[in-house]
């Protein structure tokens, strides 16, 4: 160690260092007292009169996320701006308070197309609760009804029944051993230490057994124009089943795909689901399915594709998207999660046939082909996730795998 | 091993075949200063790893390897008690004759019985100067091993139950590398510096090879090189990373290849794509098409 100098140098450095990790607090990055102080100590090491040199070390210290790189760039330009390079004067002059109004900075990398005005759908949301109190009658038939012919208050009721519902997704068994009663692997330490109190004569044994671990669930929903009868129920589900297991990731899709796994984070289902509908941009358009699962499989299915998940897929199948290319990623998709689960709510009908050119590409690749259109069809999707089975169905090499209706 | 300026340790990064942008140099810079891991993501390939060995290499000092894989546990990372000693020492003490239960106990508990792990030998007394901890491949470790990370890397020790506590006098330099195959938790990433290593720019990885595989001729180089960057900007599932320009760049050499033509890259396209479909879709592109833009 050869710091061993105070830590405070430079006059108003360390109130500017506060002001800019304050100020890209404001801008959603998360930095912690810790990483600042890191920065300050930082400076003592690095020349603070060269501008790039300067910029690197905030960046290795303030952010830890390759997503807040861009946005904590704009926050740099912003407050340390100077037209001409960097004047080490600016260390000098008071701070100023950051702007009472977080300024507009790029939001994400990943939405190129946002920062447009919101025109609030503030309307919708607003309506009251209505006192809907359920007779067994009552929740009998909105057990069976489609979601497409709910009104509202039937929505609304729909919204507590969904609350009750229970999801388990049947758990994988990890590497990872916990001490056990049951006879299994032994285990030495606690052996050993047992054994003292027997002269070291293993008299009692004690065993490990394997930890089990729940599944990650990926949800992929369309929200087309097509879907348009079903999205808010599916939304409601989607968000309950995200927050009743622990590893959800969720993702929307019309003609691009939108990541929505942390807007559901919301406490409010109702705040959850108007950030949703604020943050994405194609509601109620066309479906380009194959686009939006390929543009899955490149950037997302390796990171949120680990530990044997299982992914559910929830469509009408109505693509305008090139067939083929739909076929080709649902076989890798298929390829890369432990069940692929594919919901169509027309498939509550008993005359619907998937004869879309999409369902036909679609369907060699799916493990399960399942309903989704009534509270009966989501109980028994519970009822499936939670008996999948520890190994993957059998599938065919190319044609893909037999499909359970 | 001190560097007094960023440009030093560049220098010094250089002269070892790594070669460093600024900001990196900088990070790599305050970790060492600062005491701080660091933490590198990026993608496959880019030279997360090399960045560990050459410190090691350039500082002289001992490098400690932990490659990460799902349900890694204090026993295979930390230390684990010698069983088999343990036992036959409990037998010896009987044959002896000593029968004090407690002084038996403290003596199969002592550190002669214990087998080290990566992490307890990282910040062991032993080493003359303080090794280089690689952490490898984080994200392949399960969340519970991020867990044990976070008392030796914020307060460089190591609890024992039996023992007490071990503490490092001269922390281990730590250079952990995750390919973001799942998110680490902000606990971890907190207490480390981030860099973010992106695909080298044409220039930089140009030197890379030509550091790397010197046997390569200057024309040969620039055209994998160009190659390579041509195929980044294809859409493909895996973009090759510099690792595979390496590979290839020695691949072409050991072929006595003196310039790229169509067949030689038909043949050899395995050395970059790993993927079929991505070696159909450069296929369709037209190896020659991909060639003409590179200038061959």
């Amino acid at each position: 160690m050869d710091d061993t100098e105070p830590l405070i140098p430079h006059g108003n450095l360390i109130a500017h260092v506060v002001a800019f990790a304050h100020l890209l607090r404001s801008t959603g990055i998360k930095v912690s007292v810790e990483q600042t102080i890191d920065l300050v100590r930082a400076l003592e090491h690095v020349p603070i009169v060269s501008r790039s040199d300067f910029r690197a070390a905030a960046r290795c210290t303030l952010v830890c996320r390759r997503e807040d790189l861009p946005v904590f760039d704009a926050a740099f330009d912003f407050y340390w701006r100077t037209q001409s390079g960097f004047d080490p004067l600016m260390l000098a002059i008071p701070v100023v308070k950051t702007p009472p109004k977080p300024l507009r900075l790029p939001q994400r990398p990943r939405s190129p197309g946002d920062g447009q005005d919101e025109s609030d759908r503030h309307g919708e949301q607003q309506e009251e609760k209505v006192g809907f109190t359920l007779t067994f009658t009552a929740s009998e038939t909105l057990r069976t009804k489609d979601f497409g012919s709910f009104s509202h208050e039937e929505v609304q009721a729909c919204k507590e029944l969904l609350r009750t519902l229970e999801w388990r997704i049947e758990p994988r068994r990890t590497r990872r051993r916990r001490p056990a009663n049951r006879p299994g692997v032994i285990d030495m330490r606690r052996l050993l230490r047992r054994s003292l109190r027997y002269g070291g004569d293993p008299v009692e044994l004690t065993f490990r057994e394997p930890r089990y671990r729940q599944r990650p669930l990926v949800v992929l929903c369309d929200i087309s124009g097509s879907m348009d009868r079903y999205s808010r129920i599916l939304l409601q589900f989607i968000y309950t089943i995200s927050n009743g297991l622990r590893d959800v990731e969720a993702f929307v899709f019309g003609t691009r795909l939108t990541r929505i796994t942390r807007l559901l984070r919301e406490r409010d289902i109702d705040e959850a689901i108007a950030a949703v509908s604020k943050q994405v941009v194609d509601w109620s358009g066309g479906t380009r399915i194959g686009e939006a699962v390929r543009h899955f499989n490149y950037y997302w299915s390796r990171r949120v594709l680990g530990r044997g998940p299982v992914v559910l897929l929830i469509s009408d199948g109505w693509d305008r998207g090139d067939p083929q290319l739909l076929g080709r990623e649902m076989a890798r998709l298929q390829r890369s999660c432990h069940r692929l689960i594919w919901l169509n709510p027309l498939l509550g009908n008993p005359r619907y046939q998937p004869l879309t050119q999409g369902m036909q590409a679609a369907l060699p690749f799916i493990d399960d082909f399942l309903p989704v259109h009534n509270l009966v069809s989501l109980e028994q999707l519970g009822a499936k996730l939670a008996t999948l089975g520890a190994r993957r169905p059998e599938r065919r090499q190319n044609a893909g795998g037999r499909v359970r209706v | 091993m001190n560097f007094a300026t960023i440009d030093e340790l560049q220098q010094a990064l250089a002269a070892h075949d790594y070669i460093a942008d600024r900001p990196l140099a900088t990070a790599i810079f305050l970790a060492l200063k600062l005491q701080k891991p660091l933490l590198l993501e990026g993608e496959a390939g880019v030279g997360k790893t090399e960045i560990a060995k050459t410190l090691a290499r350039m500082q002289d000092r001992h490098l400690i390897r932990l490659q990460c894989y799902e349900g890694l546990d204090v026993n295979t990372t930390i230390y684990e008690w010698n069983y088999t000693r343990q036992m036959l020492q409990i037998r010896l003490i009987e044959a002896l004759g000593a029968s004090d239960a407690h002084a038996a106990l403290k003596e199969i508990f002592s550190p002669e019985f214990l087998i080290k792990r990566p992490l307890l030998q990282a910040i062991e007394e032993s080493w003359d100067r303080p090794p280089v901890l690689l952490i490898d491949e984080i994200d392949r470790a399960d969340e519970e091993f991020e867990a044990f990370l976070l008392e030796l890397l914020s307060d460089w020790q190591i609890s024992i139950p039996e023992i007490g506590t071990i503490r490092a006098s001269q922390p281990p330099t730590v250079i952990i590398t995750s390919n973001r195959t799942r998110e680490i938790h902000d606990a971890l990433k907190r207490r480390c510096l981030f860099y973010w290593i992106d695909y080298p720019s044409l220039d930089k990885e140009l030197r890379i090879v030509n550091a790397k595989v010197p046997g390569a001729s200057e024309r040969l180089s620039r055209q994998v090189v160009a190659f390579v960057h041509e195929l980044r900007k294809l859409d493909l599932f895996k973009l090759p990373g510099v690792a595979e320009t390496l590979d290839w760049a020695t691949a072409l050499t050991a072929l006595d290849a003196r310039e790229l033509t169509a067949e030689l890259v038909e043949d050899t396209l395995g050395a970059i794509l790993k993927y079929q479909d991505d070696i159909a879709q450069v296929r369709r592109q037209g190896v020659r098409s991909i060639l003409e833009k590179v200038g061959v």
